[in-house]
This record gives structure tokens, C-alpha cells and sequence, in this order.
């Protein structure tokens, strides 16, 4: 088996590409994708301690389960609110809906 | 560290890191949204491998239908409902080189938090076979594991179904 370094090396890559493009990205839908890629380097990292630490208590895979679902909520509630603001603005570039700047 | 010989098991785990990470960077450096979220399902797909290769069939299983089913699908549907925003000229907004620097740096952090031996021993190789999809079901339900987790999930769920559904939904029907 892979050490588990190889793991957590990906992970953090994955997470370092989803913060990029959560930072610098214009497009909502955008945004909302590399939010997702996040998630899913956690998961990496919450699944790859269980098999190396605690192979025989369920609480890492749990917690993996446990992130999926948020994760799909998430995704529906934010897709619904960007086609809200698309529908309002016809546009979803996040620097272009500034209604609630200051 | 060094050493690794090439086995079928290390050939799939870079096949799964070429997947994950390439689909990642296709993701936030596409000019295409279509073609992007086909990137993400990519990404999403080489997780799977992941959780196949650490031995998570179910958690395998649940990411290729939740994740590549329903958030891929729904990703699509949405950049298809925003036809204008498919092709922006300006894909990153003025200040993307300080969003570069900080992912960097934030990469070089956790890769040396990572190499780092705080982990316990980091080339250690389990042995013990791990617990099966029989015993996730079990702590799932079960009332000293995550019952309790499991039933505020499913409201949770049914929550952002609704909320999604009345935050979607047209805006003259609000009035009525």
C-alpha cells in the first residue's frame, strides 16, 4: 500500500487548486465547483486517517458520509440562489452583485 | 520516502491522482463552463479511485452516484439555466495573482505540516484489515454510534430541498 504521506500530499494539492479557485475566479458557478473540490480533499484526508489510524472504529468513514450530504445540500441551496441572482441581475459575476456593499 | 516500486496498487493511485488533479486544475482554468463541469466529474471520479484504493467501497459507491449523479448533473443544469455566463472574456478577477500566491502558500504550508512525522509514523502500513461496509451501516444506526448525526442529516436534507425549491422558483409566484 501507499504510505500514507501520498495521500495527504494530494489532498493538499487539491485543496491549494479549490482555494485558488474559490479566490480568483468571477463566475459564481465557478466559485461553487472549487468549493466542492475542497470538500472532497477533506474527504481524501478523513477517509486515508481511518485506514491508517483507526481501521476498525467507523467514525472516519462516518464523518466522509456525513460531508457528502452536506455537501449535496449545499450544492442545491447555492445553485438555487445563484439562478435567483442570475435571474435578478442576468448576471452572476460575483463583482457585480454588490447590492449589500456598503 | 523514496523507494516506491511500481505495483498495480501504485499505478491506480497515480492514475487517481492524474484524474483528481488534472480534472482540479481544468475546473478553475477552464474558459468553457460546460467543459468545466465535465472537469469537475473528472476530479470527482479519481476521488472514487481514492476511496476504492483505502479500502471504502460504500464511500465509492455514494461518491460516483451523489456527487457525479446528482451535484454533476445539477452543476450542468445550472450552467446551462445561465447561458450568458458560459464564456466570460475575463475568467479571474483583477487581483488572481495574490489568490495564486496564497493557495502556494497555503500548499507549501500544509505540505510541510504533512511530511512532518506529527501524524504518528507516516510510511507505517496498516495490517489489520479494516472495518467493512457492515460495520459502517451498523455505527450508522446504532444508538452509541451516529443515530442521532444520521436523523439530523436526513433533516437537513429535506430542509435544502425545500429551500432550494422556494429560493429557484420563479418570482410573481411569491406574491400569491
Amino acid at each position: 500500500m501507499m504510505p500514507l504521506w501520498c495521500y495527504l500530499v494530494v489532498a493538499s494539492a487539491l485543496f491549494a487548486i479549490g482555494t485558488f479557485g474559490v479566490l480568483t475566479r468571477r463566475n459564481a458557478i465557478v466559485i461553487l465547483m472549487s468549493v466542492e473540490l475542497m470538500l472532497n480533499s477533506a474527504n481524501i484526508n478523513l477517509v486515508a486517517f481511518w485506514r491508517y489510524h483507526t481501521p476498525l472504529d467507523m467514525a472516519g468513514q462516518v464523518f466522509a458520509a456525513f460531508v457528502i450530504v452536506v455537501a449535496a445540500a449545499e450544492a442545491a441551496v447555492g445553485l438555487a440562489i445563484i439562478i435567483a441572482v442570475y435571474r435578478h441581475y442576468r448576471s452572476i459575476v460575483v463583482e457585480e452583485v454588490d447590492a449589500l456593499r456598503g | 520516502m523514496a523507494g516506491i516500486e511500481i505495483t498495480p496498487h501504485t499505478f491506480f493511485f497515480l492514475l487517481s491522482t492524474i484524474l483528481t488533479l488534472g480534472g482540479a486544475i481544468g475546473v478553475v482554468n477552464n474558459r468553457n463552463l460546460v467543459r468545466g463541469s465535465i472537469w469537475l466529474i473528472v476530479s470527482l471520479f479519481g476521488v472514487a479511485g481514492y476511496f476504492v484504493l483505502l479500502h471504502a467501497p460504500f464511500l465509492a459507491a455514494v461518491q460516483v452516484l451523489v456527487y457525479i449523479g446528482a451535484i454533476g448533473i445539477l452543476i450542468t443544469f445550472a450552467v446551462m439555466l445561465t447561458r450568458g455566463m458560459t464564456q466570460l472574456q475575463r475568467r479571474f478577477s483583477s487581483l488572481w495573482w495574490l489568490g495564486a500566491s496564497a493557495s502556494l502558500l497555503l500548499f507549501i504550508v500544509l505540505l510541510f505540516t504533512v511530511i512532518e512525522p506529527i501524524w504518528g509514523d507516516l510510511s507505517a502500513v496498516p495490517d489489520a484489515p479494516p472495518g467493512s461496509t457492515t460495520d459502517l451501516g451498523i455505527a450508522l444506526v446504532s444508538g452509541d454510534g451516529f443515530v442521532l448525526p444520521f436523523e439530523v442529516a436526513a433533516v437537513l436534507l429535506t430542509a435544502a430541498m425545500i429551500g432550494a425549491i422556494v429560493l429557484a422558483r420563479e418570482a410573481r409566484n411569491a406574491d400569491e
